[in-house]
């Protein structure tokens, strides 16, 4: 196996080319640990860190750049990408420990491909577009259209994410998320939930996102929630109107989890809704104070 | 197969070492550089007993390749003790018996100095939460995040000293 750490997109792209064995990565704390699985070893390892491009973080025209190799722990001490988007600063910091924050990347969370990935449910509720360069040249593609199932994306080969974009959050706009495992610290998600919620000066809901981690093959958008929230007055506390329980059912019914140890399908079902609520009602009060 | 040199900094002092590029660094610490204090638990980012800090930020050195390590610094415990000082955190975890077998013992203190470097004051909880990625057979926790608070002290009181001084 041989370490190769470019310094650009075009350098990168030529090794990658160059190798049909070759693998990118960027923190590692996904791909170290399945190699001491026993999984098998690329022939050319790529890091990623040193293209400068991986490693943006600003916000500039309408929307912040994120690069896809920036670690977590520079993503959860920035403080206007914590008042932008605490949601996915929510997600970002749960990854792992403070050593695994200090080297886990959103483009590596993503790109391995787990369904219980803690950052892209808030990423996908976010609107968020991932910038993929390859020989082919540049494009851009919704985050919620790279993962197609565990394990797999839809990424060639030599294609790689540089950065990801994020829409400034409109005037009223705001989000959460949150998780569900059975210790305090150091698990997997049983299963996760991301909102984006828009309210207009009344506090009534303009617009709704809510995305399910850990429930599906990939993460799961409950479709109906823009519907079921749609006008709703969404900043006073969440009572036992019906539409809090019609949200839950949508919850549900966007699930296909599987039975494993961590959990089984009937409590994954029955966590989501919770969850979806939950998150719901946060990046609400959040949003409230965006107005 | 040929064999990548690397130079970096580790505790201060320039050093130099041949690696595979497959190597991690905490095998490159332990067998290229004989530094030894640096444990491997897991090898798979669980456990923390590998923890060092690089380039100020605490990572587990078995989920760095050592060929990352090019032109970085790194500390490790054998870089903790001034001499035959000890640093407050060695000294507060020998008097609050925070270890017993001894195995997480470096990595904990790597982990607590980071924490105490980033946040001189921290809660129990952010104490806590600081040494999650930490695993402890032995202990039980309970005397480890109490040395560190107490080191804590410790080290805000040096602190004071040295600028009335
Ligand atoms: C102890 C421990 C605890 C963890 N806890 C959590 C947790 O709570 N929640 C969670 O979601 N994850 C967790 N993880 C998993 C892991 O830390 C995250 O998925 C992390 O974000 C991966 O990022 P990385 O940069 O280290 O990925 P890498 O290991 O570098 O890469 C992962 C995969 O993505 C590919 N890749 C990386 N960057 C790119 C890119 N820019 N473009 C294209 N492909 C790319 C690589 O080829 C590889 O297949 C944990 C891991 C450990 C070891
Ligand atoms: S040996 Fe590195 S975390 Fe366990
Ligand atoms: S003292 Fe034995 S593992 Fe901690």
């Amino acid at each position: 196996m041989k370490y190769q750490a470019p310094t650009s997109i075009e350098e990168a792209v030529a090794l990658l080319s160059s190798d049909p064995g070759a693998r990118v990565f960027a923190g590692a704390t996904d791909l170290i640990p399945q190699f001491q699985g026993g999984r098998p070893e690329p022939s050319m390892l790529v890091d990623l860190k040193g293209v400068p491009q991986t490693g943006v973080l600003e916000c500039q025209n309408g929307y912040w750049r994120v690069g896809a190799a920036v670690p977590a722990a520079r993503l959860t001490s920035h403080r206007e990408l914590v008042s932008a988007f605490p949601g996915l600063v929510e997600g970002t910091s749960l990854i792992g420990s403070d050593q695994i924050q200090g080297r886990a990347t959103l483009g590596g969370n993503l790109c391995n491909a787990s369904p219980a990935a803690d950052s892209v449910p808030p990423l996908v509720a976010l609107g968020a577009t991932a910038v993929i360069v390859g020989a082919a040249g540049r494009r851009s593609v919704p985050v919620s259209e790279i993962v197609i199932g565990p394990g797999a994306t839809s990424l060639h080969h030599a294609e790689f994410i540089t950065e990801f974009r994020i829409p400034v959050p409109a005037r009223g706009c705001s989000d959460a998320y949150e998780r569900f495992i059975p210790r305090t610290e150091m698990d997997i998600a049983v299963v996760g939930a991301a909102a984006r919620i828009r309210l207009d000066d009344q506090g009534r809901c303009r617009d709704a996102t809510v995305v399910l981690g850990a429930v599906a093959p990939t993460v799961a958008e409950v479709s109906a929630a823009a519907e079921i929230l749609r006008g709703r007055q969404l900043a006073e506390a969440p009572n036992c109107k019906a539409f809090w329980e019609e949200l839950g059912e949508a919850a549900v019914a966007s699930c296909n989890p599987i039975d494993d140890k961590r959990g089984t399908v009937q409590f994954r079902r029955r966590v989501a809704a919770v969850l979806a609520r939950r998150t719901v009602a946060t990046a609400a009060r959040r949003a409230k104070e965006a107005i | 197969m040929s064999r990548t040199y690397v130079t970096c900094v580790v505790n201060g002092d320039p050093v130099d070492f041949l690696c595979h590029d497959y190597q991690t660094l905490l095998s490159a610490l332990r067998d290229e550089l004989g530094l030894t204090g640096t444990k491997e638990g897991c090898g798979t980012g669980d456990c923390g007993a590998c923890s060092v800090i690089l380039d100020g930020q605490l990572v587990c050195s078995c989920l760095v390749f050592a060929p990352e390590a090019e032109g970085r610094s790194i500390e490790t415990i054998e870089g903790m003790a001034e001499g035959q000082h000890l640093h407050p955190l060695q000294e507060s975890f020998l008097e609050g018996a925070a270890f017993q077998c001894g195995v997480c013992t470096p990595g904990f203190l790597i982990a607590a100095k980071a924490l105490l470097d980033h946040n001189p004051t921290p809660t129990e909880t952010e104490v806590r939460y600081g040494v999650a990625g930490n695993l402890c057979r032995c202990t039980g926790y309970d005397k480890i995040v109490r040395s560190v608070l107490d080191a804590a002290v410790r080290m805000r009181e040096q602190d004071t000293r040295k600028e009335t001084a």
